[in-house]
């Protein structure tokens, strides 16, 4: 048990991380620019295929370093030629040509890279064992990519509290019409955020393709928990963000070593009750979790766990 | 005057199209050829398409060419029904079908209820792939043939097998939750009661369809319950992730499972690098087959790139051009009437036969492990370097199980 | 001619394309296609009602109609093991009823927000809903779904709905009549009031309405139509599972509805022809057609963000003022670039496909447009680049010459406005 707990622990910590750094990049771009990104989670996907690609061409490293660049370049590009050509239509509109953007995106890697997964390894200068605890071994690669996502994390906090830019974006998360106002450049700041929230996430996907599988149902299977990340979080908080993505990642990971049913818990009145679903056990469902906690956040705290803006 | 040159065109198409429509037999090839499932069913369509230019060869169906015309049913029961619908227009009377038991049911009623309202026009199912039992149980039809095993021959097959493994002592069984997957799992619970009463049964786990990211967490449950030996019917990324998961965590345990050949398997494992412990059951191991299967087998890898994955294709339009033969007839009632308790000598050898009572084929079964190859051994998997290697043969009376079916006989 | 003469002969138009049209395209696979169409238009309709009138973005919508499509099966199974004497073209009625209690239940929860909070909570609910389906597998069935005979329930008239030709009749008749409906709700109190929701919730709070309240009977209308559609459907394939409730369905209304038109009341119904059209049909022309479909539809978002009956709409009052002709010379100049720039995307897209995805097993040639290639060799790489190249640079050349053509027509002359 106690192993389970352990282990549990480490990889619903991890899978937060990973996570956070998709959600991070989404929320602020949502704060800014009233963009809900159904793409993001599309970036996430190019990441890994791109960190893929250049991996076996030149080696993982380069590949950890120019993926992302080149991830977030992509970002920029769709911002500045897509994006911003949409925006006077409204949110709608953006919120739809980022729901198409994804659908090209994953139907372009398909073409590109096929549809069955790729082989993209973990480097042989991270392939061992880390520790070994109750005779189960935990790989050093989870451990690396544990780091960069705290290593992320922390550069993103300097980022935000030590800089100028810092300063207008986070003064953007709050009240982004009066930066505007205040004279500052919003479009390239737009393009810019936009460039840095994907490639966080191409980021992400660098590091989780070779743990996780890459292939083309990847951002698929990711986005919508990712909405469910920012939103429970509350829209535009990043704090919010941080820990709904620890929390959705633990709550899903230790619902899985759970056995037990309604039915275990109060017998069998729960079959009488709920039918089926009394025999139902909680493991079984750990994937809609977070969207029971989405819908009930929302119904009794629209704004959000943290947030303060409901649009 | 130009309308005139574009209706004579126009016209000159048609006719032409409905001459060729007169010469060819046409099978409908409906399986999912876009979005995640294309991948399977554009090689199941290569099998189909090289197995007809082979019966044309050799003379076609009473003198017609056989045509294969592809129809993409998106993994979709619904759209399925769609393109059964055309394929039925655009003339075929026979359709094929592998990927999607849920496809295979929505077709095995739609089909049922065309003949029923269209007498004179029926219209024949051949499956190659969907393996749920019900489909030849309760939801049996007499216009539907099944060529592959269905999931309880193959866990027979496993549990056979697993009857001569004393070294088996604590099973973990972890399945999809979804209709295939909770069949194996209750078929694995029920089997290895019955053959291995002495196994104990330390872990039984449904996980969600597709929705994993990170199996992580089973995988430390797996570990925890000490089990020596996994039973699963996972395919597709399930598989692939499961096994990674174990690799990662240092697990060392027995895998048999129904679908680690499938397309990707292969590179998974090779990747995980669990050499000859995961297992999978089929009608055809290319490394032993008879040398005129393995010739076979040259040839399609070398036309197409990709493994002979589905033998019992093979054996389906060998025995759709037999019975044809035999019925002197296109006639897809007649054609039906003589695929019934035919025998026929199987792709991979042994001896194969069509049961009349449910029209489920059975075959000899194989028990197979993947890893690396011995020496002489012809053929690796997704150029892993690594392949399969035969560990068990079940002889098809051994896979008989008896069957429920009760068919409405036209 | 008035207003609602107009709308009236738009009407029986509509009744006698639904009555000529299995004449016209008779072969089997056309009417069970147009049936699906009939099917659809009543859905994305029902969508429209949310995101066009009322300006609610879901992400759900199919919940609705998939459950409702459940219930119908269930009745129509129910009736036939009970022998209940209900014929077969009330079953739409057990869906609208089924989708209003579902409307109701959850609209409750989510039409208390509009915008994004809105959007979220259907993609949520829309999420546990499909979860939900695989779970309780005695009601939905499972992977399988529940199946059903609709030539077993009490004939009407003789006739026992077993050919697809009777089945495209019921859906046509409950497709106009829902289809009237839907138009009509446009024209009352109600369907102003969701029109100033959608606009200024504010001030229609303000004149004395609950926004939340108009929201909700909105939704909740919406949803019964959905059911209709979902219980047509079922009757059609006479198979429901848990793929018509799922998010695949819910994007699927939402690009028609788009694609479409969500400011005309007609846009729906040519994005419901159109997309069901291309959804059976382009798989057959093309393996990259998902591909097309998310460029038709970043297309339509990015020039067209009215739809394809908002564009059309543009030229309305030029035709009725008869100068719709001022443009043609205009148009035509900028046919010929755009129809090169279709083709060399078209191309391009082939050529790609076949040569990444292709190539490895069937060799390099191929045939676009029924033109033989080697995607090896150079010249329709060459003639790709040329089309898309002339395409834009002509296409730029004339876009003025379209500006003035229309500065032309629509300039006021004094008479009509």
């Amino acid at each position: 048990m106690l192993e389970i707990i352990t282990f549990s622990t480490l990889n619903g910590v991890l899978y937060g991380m990973l996570l956070f750094m998709m959600a991070s990049g989404l929320t602020l771009i949502f704060s800014m620019m009233g963009v809900l990104n159904f793409a993001h989670a599309s970036f996430y996907m190019i990441g890994a295929y791109f960190g893929f690609e250049i991996s076996r061409r030149i080696g993982f490293w380069p590949g950890f370093v120019v993926a992302p660049l080149l991830v977030g370049g992509v970002g920029a590009l769709i911002e500045r030629f897509g994006l911003r050509r949409v925006h006077g239509y409204g949110h709608v509109a953006e919120l739809l040509f980022t729901f198409g953007l994804a659908f090209v995106i994953e139907e372009l890697v398909n073409m590109f890279w096929g549809r069955l997964p790729v082989d993209y390894r973990v480097p042989p200068s991270l392939d061992f064992v880390a520790f070994k605890l109750f005779d189960t071994t935990y790989p050093a690669y989870r451990m690396f990519m544990l780091a960069t996502a705290v290593a992320m994390f922390v550069f993103l906090i300097l980022i935000l509290k030590r800089t100028r830019v810092g300063l207008i974006i986070q003064a953007a998360l709050t009240h982004p019409n009066m930066v505007a106002m205040l004279g500052h450049d919003v479009p390239t700041v737009f393009m810019l955020v936009f460039g840095v929230g994907a490639a966080l996430a191409g980021l992400a996907g660098v590091i989780a393709g070779p743990a996780l599988v890459t292939q083309p149902s990847m951002a698929g299977l990711l986005g919508p928990i990712l909405f469910v990340v920012i939103v429970v979080g509350g829209l535009g908080s990043l704090t919010g963000a941080f820990l709904a993505s620890l929390l959705i990642g633990l709550v899903q990971t230790f619902a899985v070593a759970i056995n037990g049913s309604l039915f275990d818990l109060i017998g069998p009145t729960a079959t009488t009750i709920f039918g089926e679903l009394g025999s139902v056990t909680v493991a079984q469902i750990a994937p809609i979790l977070p969207y029971l906690l989405l819908v009930v956040v929302l119904i009794v705290r629209p704004t959000g766990l943290f947030g303060n803006r409901e649009t | 005057m130009r309308n005139l040159t574009l209706g004579v065109c126009v016209a000159a198409l048609l006719t032409a199209g409905a001459a060729r429509a007169e010469d060819t037999v046409k099978l409908g090839y409906i399986d999912p050829l876009s979005g995640g499932g294309a991948s399977i069913g554009e090689v199941g369509l290569k099998h189909f398409q090289w197995l007809a230019d082979q019966i044309n060869a050799s003379g076609g169906l009473m003198g017609k060419k056989l045509e294969i015309l592809p129809f993409d049913d998106k993994v979709n029961p619904q759209e399925a029904v769609v393109q059964a619908r055309k394929a039925i227009d655009a003339g075929a009377r026979f359709i094929t079908q592998g990927n999607g038991s849920s496809v295979a049911s929505a077709l095995i009623d739609f089909v049922q209820k065309f003949n029923d309202r269209n007498p004179g026009k029926e219209t024949l199912y051949f499956n190659y792939a969907a393996v749920d039992t019900s489909l030849t149980n309760a939801k049996c039809s007499f216009w539907h043939f099944r060529w592959d095993a269905n999931s309880t021959i193959k866990m027979a097959a496993i549990t056979n097998y697993l009857k001569t493994q004393p070294s088996v002592k604590k099973v973990y069984i972890i399945n999809q939750d979804y209709s295939f997957g909770q069949e194996v799992k209750k078929l694995a619970n029920e089997m290895l009661k019955a053959k291995r009463p002495d196994v104990q049964i330390v872990g039984d786990e449904l996980h969600p369809l597709l929705k994993v990211t990170d199996f992580a967490p089973y995988i430390a449950k797996i570990k925890a319950s000490g089990a020596d030996t996994v039973i699963t019917g996972n395919w597709g990324q399930d598989m692939a992730l499961l096994l990674k998961a174990a690799a990662d965590a240092g697990l060392q345990v027995k895998w048999y499972t129904y679908y680690a050949g499938g397309a990707g398997g292969p590179t998974a494992i090779k990747q995980t690098g669990l050499d000859h412990k995961v297992f999978d059951v089929v009608e055809g191991n290319p490394n032993s087959a008879p040398p005129d299967a393995q010739k076979t087998e040259e040839e399609f890898r070398a036309k197409f790139n990709v493994t002979l994955w589905y033998p019992r294709a093979v054996n389906e339009m060998r025995m759709f051009q037999k019975a044809v033969t035999e019925a002197k007839s296109l006639d897809p009632k007649a054609v039906a009437l003589k695929l019934e308790d035919m025998k026929v000598k199987t792709f991979d050898g042994g001896e194969g036969w069509m049961r009349k009572e449910d029209h489920q084929f059975h075959q000899d079964m194989y028990i197979r492990s993947f890893g690396a190859l011995p020496k002489g051994a012809k053929f690796d998997e997704e150029k892993t370097g690594w392949g399969w290697t035969e560990v068990a043969k079940v002889a098809a009376k051994d896979t008989v199980v008896p069957t429920t079916c009760k068919m409405e006989r036209p | 001619m008035t207003g609602a003469s107009r709308t009236l002969l738009a009407f029986a138009a509509f009744a006698v394309i639904l009555a000529i049209a299995p004449m016209v395209f008779a072969s089997g696979t056309s009417v069970t296609m147009m049936s699906v169409m009939g099917v659809m238009i009543i859905f994305a309709l029902s969508y429209n009602m949310l995101l066009g009138e009322t300006g609610l973005l879901s992400f759900g919508h199919a919940v609705y109609y998939g459950l409702a499509g459940f219930f119908a099966a269930h009745a129509m199974n129910l009736a036939r093991q009970q022998g209940l004497p209900v014929p077969l073209p009330v079953i739409p009625l057990v869906g609208g009823v089924a989708g209003l209690f579902f409307g109701v239940l959850f609209g409750a929860v989510s039409t208390r927000r509009a915008g994004t909070v809105f959007a979220m909570i259907t993609l949520g609910l829309g999420e546990l809903v499909s979860a939900f389906a695989l779970l309780m597998r005695t009601f939905f069935g499972g992977e399988d779904g529940i199946s059903t005979n609709r030539a077993k329930l009490l004939p009407v008239f003789g006739y026992k709905f077993g050919p697809q030709i009777q089945i495209y009749y019921l859906i046509a008749i409950w497709c106009f009549v829902c289809v009237a409906l839907m138009y009509a709700i446009t024209r009352t109190p109600l369907g102003r009031m969701c029109n100033a929701v959608r606009d200024n919730p504010e001030r229609a709070e303000f004149v004395g309405y609950s926004a939340q309240r108009v929201r909700f009977i909105a939704f909740s209308l919406s949803a019964t139509f959905a059911g209709v559609a979902g219980a047509l459907s079922a009757i059609n394939f006479e198979l429901m599972n848990s793929h018509a409730a799922g998010a695949g369905q819910s994007g699927a209304v939402l690009l028609m509805t788009y694609v479409g038109g969500v400011g005309q009341f007609i846009g729906p119904i040519i994005g419901a022809v159109l997309i069901t059209f291309l959804q059976t049909s382009l798989s057959d022309v093309t393996k990259a057609w998902m591909l097309y479909f998310g460029l038709l539809f970043i297309g339509v978002v990015l020039f067209a963000p009215g739809g394809i009956s908002g564009w059309l709409a543009l030229h309305a009052p030029l035709v009725r003022g008869g100068r719709i002709f001022r443009l043609a010379p205009a148009y035509a100049l900028a046919a010929l670039p755009f129809a090169a720039l279709f083709v060399g995307m078209v191309l391009l897209i082939e050529l790609s496909y076949h040569m990444l995805v292709d190539a490895a097993s069937e060799g390099t040639k191929t045939s676009v447009f029924h033109i033989a290639m080697d995607g090896a060799s150079a010249p329709p790489w060459i003639a790709t680049v040329v089309l898309l190249v002339g395409g834009v640079l002509g296409l730029r050349a004339v876009w003025p010459k379209i500006g003035d053509a229309w500065a032309a027509a629509t300039e006021p002359t004094g008479g009509e406005a």
